[in-house]
């Protein structure tokens, strides 16, 4: 249900002007409260930056869902990462 | 491990049948007008973080706990209690690591670095495992975009967990 959460607490606060990228695990979840843009990630429950204590993977996974702030396309935008599931998950 | 990806993907499976509101149309769009090292950033998070002085989530409301916590952005990472507890994921990420559900000193270094313009002062965490969301679509959820406003940041940042 964090997913939803997540894409609930997305949507009010885009709607207030605010700009807002976000992480999903669970994409069946994000297409049905279809906030404006997420990555979907390859991960488990609970890893939504991959892996603990490796921080360049979680600055690529950031700069991902970041980079979606300056795509055209008009959202719902929701993107695969390029990342694949790591070890620990 | 094994165990905690059977469960996950039992949830999964459990998730796809579950009956949460669909939502159709075209969502809220407020495209970024501006450089990201030109803007003030906030995180948001639902892994049900806290500060051990403030009041702990309350897993007894029936439909879940729709209330929110404030993290100061002064805050040492790794002082933050995780809130939410869950068979659906594992924890032991992020009781070793918080940057893995709030990525503040991923974020402090993109400050560093100039890649972002600002940190906003404050952040903030709900609780997961809210099956019934309309206290936090009606009112929590509205709160923090309205104090996110009033803060003039420009772009927030969201992770589930």
């Amino acid at each position: 249900m964090c997913n939803q959460s997540v894409g609930l607490i997305q949507r009010a606060v885009e709607e207030m002007g605010i700009s807002t990228t976000s992480i999903t695990l669970d994409e069946s979840i994000t297409k049905r409260v279809k906030p404006p843009r997420v990555l979907s990630v390859p991960y488990g429950f609970g890893y939504p930056l991959g892996e603990p204590n490796n921080p360049e993977l979680q600055h690529a996974i950031i700069a991902e869902a970041l980079a979606l702030l300056a795509d055209d396309a008009t959202p719902p935008i929701l993107k695969s990462s390029r990342h694949t599931p790591c070890a620990v998950t | 491990m094994a165990s905690i990806f059977k469960l996950d993907n039992l949830y999964r499976f459990f998730m796809r049948a579950y009956p949460i509101k669909s939502y159709g149309g075209t969502p809220p769009n407020a495209p970024l007008r501006k450089e990201l090292s030109q803007c003030r950033v906030a995180l948001i998070t639902s892994a049900g973080l806290h500060l051990q002085d403030q009041t702990p989530y309350d897993d007894r409301i029936i439909g879940g706990d729709c209330s929110y916590r404030e993290i100061p952005n002064t805050i040492e990472t790794q002082v933050l209690a995780l809130g939410h507890r869950s068979k659906a994921f594992d924890a032991s990420g992020t009781e070793s690591d918080i940057n893995l559900v709030l990525p503040l000193d991923r974020f402090r270094e993109l400050e560093n670095e100039g890649k972002i313009g600002s940190l906003n002062d404050r952040h903030f965490s709900f609780m997961g495992s809210i099956t019934k969301p309309k206290p936090l679509i009606e009112r929590t959820a509205p709160e923090v975009a309205q104090i996110l406003k009033a803060d003039d940041v420009d772009v927030a940042f969201l992770t589930p967990v």
